[in-house]
């Protein structure tokens, strides 16, 4: 036990598999079970039969698996058809609620990262009269919960005529997010001033100084920023929900609730629901395998000091 | 201009047109300031600041959004004190934190300390954290299915060692526990990844003496790592209670407050005044209690748990 092991967490009591050590693999373990299970089981229900939920239900593999259901979920059989193959002949256009999803999420966080960046570099570093107050205001705005805004908002959006609009999707979320503001603030004021002094000296502007010189460097910040703000936009549900639950432009979200709310034979249609789920799951496990990274460390940052 | 002379650079030689230079140059960063502070300051104007005052207006006044709304002074906050629905909203909403929260905690803390300990990889990570990744959408259709009472994974499982089929989402009694069941699947690998992060900041030398000392692992936990993970504690307390106590989205896709009003929480409650009823002064009085409970919790846990010191500074 030398006092160089620092580098290997938990090794003070070297790598013996004491009851402690037995207890920590079982709860992980048991942890990542859960966590898998139904994933499994909505991939599992997803290639069923309809008419084989209720015979293999206990089944670990469907016996005779089938693409119907995505192909009935993705629109590429005609209706009847789908009702025949024992759907609930609830339409969803998937992927009509994919793009829209897209595009609500890519862009919020563009013009999001953009507004925040902006803003963030003249708290970090410019002089101007009202700074401090308005970066408090801007830090208390995320202390102001949801559930005080979305009525006066809503209403702001109905006034202008903005009810089931992607703008009106987008407004609230576009401008202004306190906490990528605040982090990006961080990061600009440990970037050393030498850079920007020198640019300065040489006659750059601010503004020239800020597109040319603090960006480049900001990078990786931003991409955390854009990964958080990502997730979170792309699981929005609530205002989507509330002002846009036109068809045409309901995000995915809001479209996996109609559909499942559309039951007109009684119960759900689940192998179809199924479908659709793990068709949604697969662009965020896709982002895990492409950059589980950064995610995770995103993720630790948004709770960081 | 005068800011490519290194002399206007140099505080110790001040030449004399100076001060009328660099007047000038402040009024420039004064405008380039506010330009780039500008579309976020409109967004936080148009956004949360007017929204919020607004929202404060519309509490005092009778508004269904057709007419004109109707001031009624304090008549909304006297109403809601009378409304039963109310506060069976705020008790259900309370109810459902105290079921989430502490085992949601707990659960995230052991997955943490157990990752620390046992391994750095990440698809380890990658896979905890996917729950968190999924919507609230998803989470609730996932489970609603797995939860079936009839065809569902885990009534067959639970079938299959001879106990009683449940209900779950369906159950009076239960439903609530349910969803608060659902969002703990969905939140403790964000909760064990905050943690963790706190983990890896504690130096590892403290363990090292205590153990040289003879002190226990629980020992270690107790008097090192807890007190330690403090910041984080109070940063996933806030948000997850805070988070808690506005919980909609699940509900509105697994029970739509049923079964009985056994899942109506507060914010449903709102929401269902707000755009079933068009009572959108009563609903806003209600969210400004609301506001105002989560703010005075905020503060209280902030002072209980001394959030600004860091034991390690």
């Amino acid at each position: 036990m030398s006092t160089q092991s620092t580098s290997v967490p938990g090794m003070h009591r070297a790598s013996a598999l004491t009851p402690g050590r037995l207890l920590a693999w079982a709860v992980l373990i048991g942890m990542l079970i859960v966590t898998l299970m139904p994933l499994w089981v909505v991939i599992k229900t997803a290639l069923m039969q309809p008419g084989d939920l209720f015979a293999q239900s206990t089944r670990l593999l469907p016996s005779d698996p089938t693409m119907l259901n995505f192909e009935r979920v993705l629109g590429l059989v005609s209706k009847e058809d789908a009702i025949a193959a024992g759907g609930s002949g609830a339409d969803i256009n998937f992927l009509r609620a994919l793009g829209n999803s897209l595009l609500f999420t890519g862009i919020i966080v563009v013009m999001q990262i953009f507004c925040a960046a902006m803003a963030a570099y003249a708290f970090a570093r410019l002089r101007f009269p009202g700074r401090d107050v308005l970066f408090g205001l801007f830090i208390g705005s995320m202390m102001v919960p949801g559930v005080v805004t979305f009525i006066p908002n809503f209403i702001l959006i109905k006034d202008l005529g903005w009810l089931n609009t992607m703008a009106g999707m987008v407004a609230p979320f576009c401008l202004m997010q306190g906490f990528s503001v605040f982090f990006l603030r961080q990061f600009f004021l440990s970037i050393p001033r030498d850079l920007e002094e020198a640019a300065l000296l040489d006659g750059a502007s601010h503004l020239y100084i800020f597109l040319r010189v603090v960006l480049p460097l900001s990078l990786t910040p931003m991409a955390t920023i854009a990964t958080l703000t990502g997730i979170n936009m792309w699981n929005e549900f609530f205002w989507p929900y509330l002002v846009a639950k036109d068809e045409a432009q309901q995000v995915l979200p809001v479209a996996l609730q109609t559909f499942k709310s559309q039951t007109p034979q009684g119960q759900p249609d689940w192998t179809g629901l199924m479908a659709a789920t793990t068709i949604t799951v697969l662009p965020t496990v896709l982002l895990l395998v492409g950059f589980g990274k950064r995610v995770v460390e995103s993720v630790q940052f948004s709770g960081g000091k | 201009m005068t800011l490519a002379t290194p002399a206007t650079a140099t505080p110790v030689d001040p030449p004399r047109r100076q001060p009328h230079a660099l007047a000038k140059t402040r009024r420039a960063e004064t405008l380039t300031g506010w330009g780039l502070v500008l579309p976020a300051f409109i967004g936080f104007v148009v956004f949360y600041a007017f929204p919020t005052l607004r929202a404060i207006e519309i509490s005092f006044t009778d508004w269904n959004m057709l007419r004109a709304p109707k001031f009624v002074g304090l008549a909304n906050y006297q109403a809601l004190l009378h409304d039963g629905k109310f506060w069976n909203g705020m008790k259900l909403s309370l109810y459902y934190v105290l079921l989430n929260i502490p085992l949601q905690t707990v659960f995230g803390l052991f997955l943490a300390v157990a990752m620390d300990r046992l391994t750095r990889s990440l698809f380890v990570k990658s896979i905890v954290l996917l729950p968190y990744l999924l919507s609230n959408v998803l989470v609730a259709l996932i489970w609603l299915w797995m939860l079936d009472p009839l065809l569902g994974s885990v009534n067959h499982l639970i079938t299959s060692v001879g106990l009683d089929r449940q209900p779950f989402f369906g159950g009076v009694d239960q439903a609530l526990l349910t969803v608060a069941g659902v969002n703990i699947w969905r939140h403790m690998g964000l909760i064990a990844m905050l943690f963790l992060a706190g983990l890896q900041n504690i130096p590892r030398h403290l363990y090292e003496a205590a153990s040289l000392e003879g002190a226990t692992e629980w020992q270690m936990f107790r008097r090192i790592t807890l007190p330690l993970l403090r910041p984080v504690m109070v940063f996933v307390l806030v948000t997850s209670v805070t988070g808690s106590f506005q919980i909609f989205d699940t509900i509105a896709v697994t029970t739509n407050g049923g079964p009985l009003d056994s899942t109506r929480v507060i914010v449903h409650y709102i929401v269902q005044n707000a755009f079933s009823f068009y009572k959108m002064g009563y609903a806003s009085a209600m969210s400004m209690t609301l506001c105002a409970v989560m703010l005075l919790y905020t503060v209280f846990q902030m002072r209980v748990m001394r959030a600004n010191e860091n034991d390690l500074a």
